[in-house]
Formats: structure tokens, sequence, C-alpha cells
């Protein structure tokens, strides 16, 4: 049936095929100059279609909520061996007596059976390359208006630096970096952050999402203005993205207890 | 003949699309393995991003970033010169929702692997069975 009906679809990379026909040539005429960005994706991404963005960064922070709901908050039992590791000589204690209480001490630090030792050179390297990986994320966040990128993909390089350290170290290391109380914040932040650029719009006098209302106030060109306000909400969805990222990664790794990681 | 194989190459493409789809589709229903079930879904998803960028191609145009934008940039903007980019956006927005949704059907795999210490369908379907 899928067959049939694409012997009656246009060949490919046919300019005349009806997609490109009917409003995806206002978009491309018209997008920089009411924009004023260059990256006509962009501009649809998070002005003539805010809405849908909105939601869609929504819908990654229910994801996180959902992933934290699941594997979290659950009681936990530990059933068989247990693993300790005594900080100071980085020795491996395990207790087969599921009855012997351990004291909750400085010194021990609970650990997942199926956690094994990383070599030093993945440990090295992925340290000096976190940084950097960081930085072109804030390169991609920012520079989305001409090039592409944007707050999507910034924020998943973003998370995926964090998911590095993660990997190569352990998931502690990771997680004192980006606390849990802090990801768990910056997740929702952002969604709100984005909604509190639509609502700053309606304070200035337009319609919910429309950055060309906030010109009076900043004392640019409407265009600016929508540029500004593309720059605004692509951070939100930037934030969010980055912290659910970690949020899915840390409790999927750790099936939620987050000690060791994988 | 010549037809046939004329269509073959102009609608590619669609043709990698149709198989992929197939392939993820058959995985899902198929497999007997949840993980499997879940790598079955993004191809299916892989597939819909593939077919939908495929549609926004055009023959020698390029990516939708308007050039020489700054300084001369009130020239009018020939649309042919551009790719289509609301098919890219509307796939940014999906890949999120793969994502979204990749990880919690796997949040969802490891409570049902804490719960019945396996993956296989048949497998949990006999130990609830048993359980009633």
């Amino acid at each position: 049936m899928l067959i049939h009906a694409a012997l009656e679809f246009p060949v490919w990379g046919d300019p005349n095929a009806p997609a490109h026909l009917h409003v995806a040539p206002e978009y491309l005429e018209r997008a920089y100059e009411e924009t004023a960005t260059p990256n006509v994706v962009t501009a649809i991404l998070a002005d003539y279609r805010g809405y849908d963005t909105m939601f869609e960064t929504a819908v990654i922070f229910s994801a996180g909520l959902a992933c934290f709901f699941l594997l979290r908050t659950r009681s936990r039992k530990d059933p068989g061996d247990r693993f300790f590791r005594h900080l100071a000589t980085d020795m491996v204690i395990r207790i087969q007596n599921p009855s012997m209480k351990i004291p909750d001490t400085p010194y021990l630090q609970p650990m997942d059976s199926f956690w094994t030792p990383r070599s030093t050179i993945v440990r090295a390297a992925s340290r000096v390359l976190a940084p950097f990986i960081q930085l072109y994320a804030l390169y991609v966040v920012a520079h989305g208006h001409y090039s592409p990128g944007g707050g999507f993909q910034g924020g998943v390089i973003l998370g995926a630096s964090f998911i590095l350290i993660a990997l190569s170290h352990d998931l502690r290391t990771c997680m004192r970096q980006t606390p849990e109380k802090l990801i768990g914040v910056l997740s929702p932040a952002g969604v709100l952050f984005y909604a509190g650029v639509g609502i700053l719009c309606v304070l200035a006098g337009g319609n919910f999402l429309d950055y060309g209302a906030l010109a009076g106030w900043f004392g640019m060109a409407r265009e600016a203005a929508r540029s500004l306000g593309i720059l605004l909400v692509e951070m939100g969805v930037a934030a969010c993205v980055m912290a659910t990222m970690v949020i899915i990664y840390a409790n999927l790794s750790s099936a939620g207890g987050h000690r060791q990681g994988l | 003949m010549d037809a046939i194989i004329e269509i073959a190459i102009a609608k590619y493409n669609y043709w990698m699309y149709i198989s992929l789809m197939m392939i993820g589709l058959y995985a899902i229903i198929a497999k007997n393995n949840f993980v499997k079930k879940i790598i079955g879904m993004n191809i299916l998803q892989t597939a819909i991003i593939l077919f939908y960028i495929s549609i926004s191609a055009k023959r020698g145009a390029t990516i939708p970033i308007i050039r020489h934008a700054e300084g001369h940039g009130h020239e009018a903007v020939n649309a042919m010169e551009y790719m289509n980019p609301l098919p890219h956006v509307l796939m940014l927005t999906a890949i999120v929702v793969a994502v979204a949704t990749l990880g919690v059907a796997l949040a969802l795999t490891v409570r049902l692997y804490a719960r019945f210490e396996t993956l296989e369908e048949d497998e949990i379907n006999d130990q609830i069975r048993e359980a009633q």
C-alpha cells in the first residue's frame, strides 16, 4: 500500500513539489525581513511556531518528570551482596550478610555492583574535553540565528558533556557538578522562562509570544526585538533540555539510586 | 523496464523510508524482547524523519539560511534557492519527542526488570498468569 502511494509522490528534489508551493516560500521570503534572523529554521521554530515549541519543551520536561517518578521515588530494597568502597584506601568491601548493619560513616561509600573502574587515559581525556564541549554548546545556543543550531541542539550538547563525565568517571562526580536539586529546578525553570517571555509580550501589549511587542520597552526596532525574543526562548529551551538529559541519564544508568552509575 | 528503473531511481528516498518503516514495524510487532521493541520504535521514528527531510529537498537549493544577510539584506529572497525549512522544523520537534519517548520507555523497562527479572514478553505474561 505504501509502495503504491509512493508511486504518486513527487520525485526527489523536485522544486515544484506541492510541499514547496504553499506556506514555505512565504516563510523563506519574509522571515529575514520580519525577524532579522537569517536562519529560517530558527525563525519558524521560535517565532512563527512558538506555541508548538513551548509545548515541545513541556513534553521534554514531563519526560524527565516521568523518569524521575518511575525510578527515583520507589523504595529500593537491595537484594544480595552489598558493595562499599573505603575512600582512604580505595578498597572495595563486599558484604554478603543482608542483616549486617553498616554504620553511616564518611569513610565508606555505597557502590553499585555493576560499576567497573575506568582507564586513566579515558578519564583524563574526557576531563580535558568537557569544558570545550560546554563552550561549543553555548556557542550553538547563542549562534542559532546565523548558523545551524539553537536551543534543542545546544542543550543536548551541554547535557552530553555532563553525561560524558558521568560515563568516564562515575555518576557521583557528575552529580557533584550538577546537583539533583539544581537540575530539578533548571528543567521546569526553562519551560517557565519560555512562558514568561510570552507573558512579558502580553504585558507589553501584544499577543502571547509576539516578541515584536517588546520593541517599545527595549527601544529597538520591531525586527530586532523579535530576534531578541527568539534568543531568550532558545535559552529557556536549552536549560530545560540540558537538565532533562542529565535527569534521564542519571536515573536510567543507576536505576534511580544515583550512586556509581554504569 | 526502463520506466521501472527510472521510477526506482527517481524516488529512492521513498523506497528507503518504506523499508526502514517496515523493519521498525516488524521489530515492534514480532520481537519478544522489550529492548528490541524499543529499538524498533526508534527505527520507525527515524523512517518518518527521513521521509520528511527528503521531502524538503530541492534540486540545486542550499540550506535555509539567508545568504549575505548582513549589509545588503533587503534584496528579494528567491525561495527556489533555499530548501523548504518547514519539514526541518517539524522534524526537530519529532526528534525531541523521540528522545522523550525513548527515555520513558527505558525507565519503564528498568522497572519491569526490577519486578520480573526478565525482559521477554512471554515470560512476563507467564509470570502474571501464574500469579492470578
